[in-house]
């Protein structure tokens, strides 16, 4: 790197910022601000991320449905969503400027590729006939608005590389990505090593990562050069607990967590699965791990991937499936099966909005009574939800557990926030995670007495998993309505009415076995704004927020759903007013109202997006003044 | 769990029938198809532990619960998708799935068609009776078109699926046939299959006497059976006839009824089964009652193909052959962790 000529001006050092990425599908955007969020983990920053994009995989060029964003907010503080206001977007293109532009502060940066501006690209996003927003004095007076002709700059600093047209257009990102690495003096030098590796390795294309550097370098000496930036800025690392740290989403989190929950039950996982988005990429991320013993299996639809994890479960792995909500419906019936035979079966769903098809790649939280109670008759399973994407780790492995010890189906309820969202995760000590421990019953157990498939553990009321193979213990079990201890095929109605009462006790036991529900802030007073699953960080935020204007107010995060923590109801009765922010029409306050006839009042927001925290702060701030 | 080390305790059917009374209708096919199984059990070699029966719903699918070995009765169509589960955790059980027509190929077709083509070595055995019993009657997907029944009062407009021939296209690796009557034949092919590494189908035409009461009359009766159906053997013409003077002879390709002795035919002119040629099996496939006599027995068997399971298995072992990469601790670090002091 060249001596800093801006070493005349002084950075701004800011506590936080955020910006986004934007353009063409085919743009790159995704990559582009992994990149710049590698670089600031690696850098020390605190940071959340927001990828956002279409669900078409090349939707027609230039068109506003084809945009793909990519949010980051960075930080020298504790923070915890990836941001509300942009302080900084970079379009690559009309249609991501048109879409995005609104997100963006009064007097926010925004660094556009003004080549793109033409009139065929501005036309293809609707902008009216000889309308340019560049040249719009609103937009000018608005925003700092930055211009720069980054497919010509990009072109002409790899002119001589002897490349094709295509091969240098594509590196326009890395241009940008030099520009904005600049901008908030971040070292290049991380992605230089990731283009490396990504271009020279099983790929052989050096020349392709060279280009790619060039560009990089060339929009980062770009920055240095033009002088068209009032300021750098500085954003310091932020004070973290001491420790190894990496960056995760949710959905590697949720890999992580069920390879761990695998190891830690010294049990195989099969990984039954049929590809849905946002869960697919869970599968794909199972399937590189075989040498963990974790074994996956694409299945030919939702129905037997679930089924094919009971198989297993009953040989004696763990069967877990993976899955968005259209698949959790389609399951239903099989997990009914699961709570009938009493074995253990893990449900993953990320959840996404619809019904139907809805919008897959958009974030929802309107599975939870689905997962509570989308099944046929009386069928309790053991509910749990991450906070955010590291949680997602700890509560696979507690899925795991759980389902392994109450031989009982359990759903995980992700969402698509969560699951592509990262933020920094201090990496537990493996050895500090404790065994899960399963029992598999053998003949020598049964010499007194006769080995009987539905005789329980008094304590969790779980029946004993003897699995095939096992000598002597041979049994069958099976969807029909079983007497109590035999297991033998019953039509008797008393029994029934029993095994319906121990089905539903033995979920509601599992309460013995997860923690009690932490109050963040005082543990009594006016209002308890109560969330659960991946809304754990906007509420956080927002909670935050308002009390530091002065208000009493605190907030509890349910990521046990069912059964919910002892505590939980003590908890609720300690504040006047129970506010309850979701993703969905009301769905955790029916369960709050009926299970303890609490009044609750719900901010309910079902946009497909993670909640902004002004939002949050404003409709809470509503109750408390109500 | 293998079972190759250890000696084999000596096995009769009674071992393998549990306490459970059979509820099937007097005269149902299906008691024939489980007395085979009973018998053929202790014949496989397998301890009877490292069996594992999976069945769907149907009458045909209460068959786990009167074998004495580990057994799961499902939900309805599924069966197929559970034994692969089952086989994929643990490949040394030897899964075998039991199920109708309706399980099978309606609602559980699907599984069906992926379960073969992956050959996930599991043996099913199809009890088909072209009727929904369990129901009280309405047509399944192998009945034959106009049949009168509850939901086809003015006769039936589905056209039924060929079993066998679903099972060739889907790539089944062992595809055999049998009357429920035919006892020796059926002991036979079920051994055969589940001593066959791959998925095994075999299709029992199974007679229901409530609802479908002779449906296969024409094939499983003693006037009827010699006429109508031929026995494959591997290595030997298809001859056929209550007085084994009838054959099949390719006439332009075509399969074609001839009898031996006429117009200078003898049985050397005739086909020879080969039970490794798909090309046959998709002909037998396609060989129906009037046209020909049906193929009974093991129309096709090809245990070159590796098993699913046994692939899945591979790639483990594979992964794993070096030994690196397993340090747990390492994959959650990942590889751009960075240290905060």
């Amino acid at each position: 790197m060249p001596a800093d000529l801006t070493m005349d001006k002084v950075p701004t050092t800011l506590e936080s910022v955020v910006i986004r990425f934007c353009g063409d599908s085919g743009d790159g955007m995704q990559l582009t601000g992994g990149q710049f969020t590698d670089t600031s983990a690696l850098f020390g920053n605190d940071f959340a991320t927001f990828p956002d994009f279409p669900a078409e995989i090349r939707a027609p060029k230039g068109t506003t449905f084809g945009v793909s964003g990519f949010q980051i907010q960075f930080s020298s503080q504790d923070i915890f969503t990836p941001g509300d206001r942009v302080n900084a977007m970079v379009a690559m293109n009309p249609a991501g400027f048109k879409v995005n532009i609104d997100d963006v502060e009064p007097g926010g940066i925004v660094i556009v590729n003004e080549d793109e501006f033409t009139k065929g690209n501005l036309s293809k996003c609707g902008y009216l006939d000889g309308y340019n927003p560049l040249e719009d004095p609103e937009i000018e007076h608005k925003y700092a608005l930055i211009k720069v002709p980054m497919s010509r700059l990009t072109k002409e600093s790899l002119a001589e590389s002897g490349m094709g047209a295509k091969d240098i257009n594509r590196c326009r990102n890395m241009f940008a990505l030099g520009i904005v690495y600049w901008l908030y003096e971040r070292p290049i030098d991380n992605t230089k090593d990731y283009l490396i590796k990504k271009f020279s390795g099983k790929k052989n294309l050096p020349e392709v990562a060279k280009i790619n550097i060039q560009a990089l370098e060339a929009g980062y000496y770009f920055g240095e050069t033009a002088e068209i930036f009032p300021s750098r800025y500085r954003v310091p690392p932020a004070k973290q607990e001491p420790g190894t740290y990496r960056q995760i989403s949710g959905n590697e989190a949720t890999v992580l967590g069920l390879v761990t929950a695998s190891q830690k039950a010294s049990k195989p996982i099969v990984y039954a699965s049929y590809p849905i988005t946002p869960a697919s990429n869970i599968i794909h991320g199972l399937s590189h791990l075989k040498r963990f013993g974790i074994k996956t299996i694409q299945s030919e639809d939702e129905i037997a991937a679930v089924c094919t994890a009971i198989g297993a479960s009953f040989a004696g792995d763990i069967g877990v499936t993976g899955t968005s909500g259209p698949g959790l419906a389609l399951k239903g019936e099989a997990i009914g099966l699961a709570l009938m035979l009493e074995i253990p079966l893990v449900i993953v769903d990320v959840q996404r909005a619809g019904p139907a098809t809805g919008m897959p790649t958009k974030t929802e939280q309107a599975d939870l009574l689905q997962a509570m109670y989308g099944r046929h008759c009386e069928s309790p399973v053991i509910v749990v939800a991450p906070k955010s994407p590291a949680d997602c780790f700890n509560m696979a492995v507690e899925a795991v557990r759980l389902s392994t010890k109450y031989m009982c189906p359990v759903i995980y309820l992700s969402d698509g926030y969560i699951a592509n969202g990262a933020e920094p995760w201090k990496v537990p000590d493996v050895n500090s995670i404790p065994a899960i421990k399963i029992h598999h019953p053998s003949r020598e157990q049964f010499e007194d007495r006769e080995f009987l498939p539905y005789e329980r553990d008094p304590e969790t009321l779980a029946r004993a998993w003897a699995i095939p193979g096992t000598e002597g213990l041979e049994h069958r079990v099976g969807s029909l309505e079983k007497e109590d201890k035999t297991g033998n095929v019953s039509y008797d109605p008393d029994n029934h009415d029993k095994m319906v009462r121990l089905r539903a006790e033995k979920v509601k036991r599992a309460v013995n076995s997860i923690p009690l529900l932490e109050v963040n802030g005082d543990e009594q007073g006016d209002t308890l704004v109560l969330g659960w699953g991946g809304t754990y960080g906007s509420i956080t935020t927002a909670v935050q927020h308002i009390r530091a204007r002065g208000h009493q107010v605190s907030s509890a995060h349910l990521q046990y759903l069912n059964p919910m923590p002892s505590n939980t109801e003590q908890v609720l009765r300690s504040f006047k007013k129970i506010v309850i922010p979701e993703i969905n029409l009301g769905q955790l306050s029916m369960l709050i109202r009926s299970q303890f006839l609490i009044e609750t009042h719900g901010i309910n927001i079902v946009k497909g997006q993670p909640f902004k925290v002004d939002t949050l702060v404003e409709r809470i701030m509503e109750v408390i003044e109500s | 769990m293998s079972t190759t080390e250890t000696k084999l305790p000596i096995y009769t059917a009674k071992d393998f029938t549990t306490d459970q009374d059979v509820r099937w209708c007097p005269g149902c096919g299906d008691y024939a198809a489980l007395a085979a199984v009973r018998k053929v059990l202790p014949k496989i070699g397998r301890k009877k532990e490292d069996f594992v029966f999976v069945s769907g719903i149907g009458c045909a699918a209460r068959f786990p619960y009167y074998v004495e070995t580990y057994g799961m009765h499902s939900i309805h169509g599924r069966a197929l998708a559970v034994a692969t589960g089952v086989k994929c955790a643990n490949p040394d059980l030897e899964v075998c799935v039991v199920s109708g027509d309706g399980d099978l190929l309606s609602i559980g077709g699907n599984h069906t068609i992926h379960t073969m083509r992956r050959n996930v070595d599991i043996t099913i055995i199809l009890l088909n009776n072209k009727i929904y019993g369990l129901t009280k009657g309405q047509y399944s997907p192998t009945s034959e078109t106009g049949k009168i029944t509850p939901t086809s009062p003015a006769g039936s407009i589905d056209f039924p699926v060929n079993p066998i021939a679903l099972a060739v296209a889907a790539g089944c690796t062992f595809i055999a046939r049998s009357l429920d009557v035919d006892m020796q034949n059926l002991d036979n092919i079920i051994q055969r299959g589940m001593a066959h590494r791959g998925t095994a189908f075999v299709e029992v035409y199974q007679d229901c006497n409530i609802f479908n009461h002779k449906a296969w009359f024409y094939a499983s009766q003693k006037d009827t059976n010699p006429e109508n159906t031929v026995m494959l053997e591997h290595g030997k013409p298809l001859v056929y006839g209550t007085d084994r003077d009838k054959g099949i002879r390719f006439n332009n390709g075509r399969p074609e009824k001839v009898v031996i002795g006429q117009d200078g035919i003898s049985e050397s002119d005739l086909i020879v089964h080969d039970e490794t040629d798909p090309i046959l099996a998709s002909m037998y496939s396609k060989m129906a009652h009037p046209e020909f006599p049906e193929p009974m027995g093991i129309l096709y068997a090809d245990p070159s193909k590796p098993t699913y399971n046994q692939l899945l298995h591979d790639q483990i072992e594979h992964a794993q052959a070096d030994g690196k990469g397993m340090d747990l601790q390492s994959l959650i670090t990942g590889n751009k962790s960075w240290t905060v002091e």
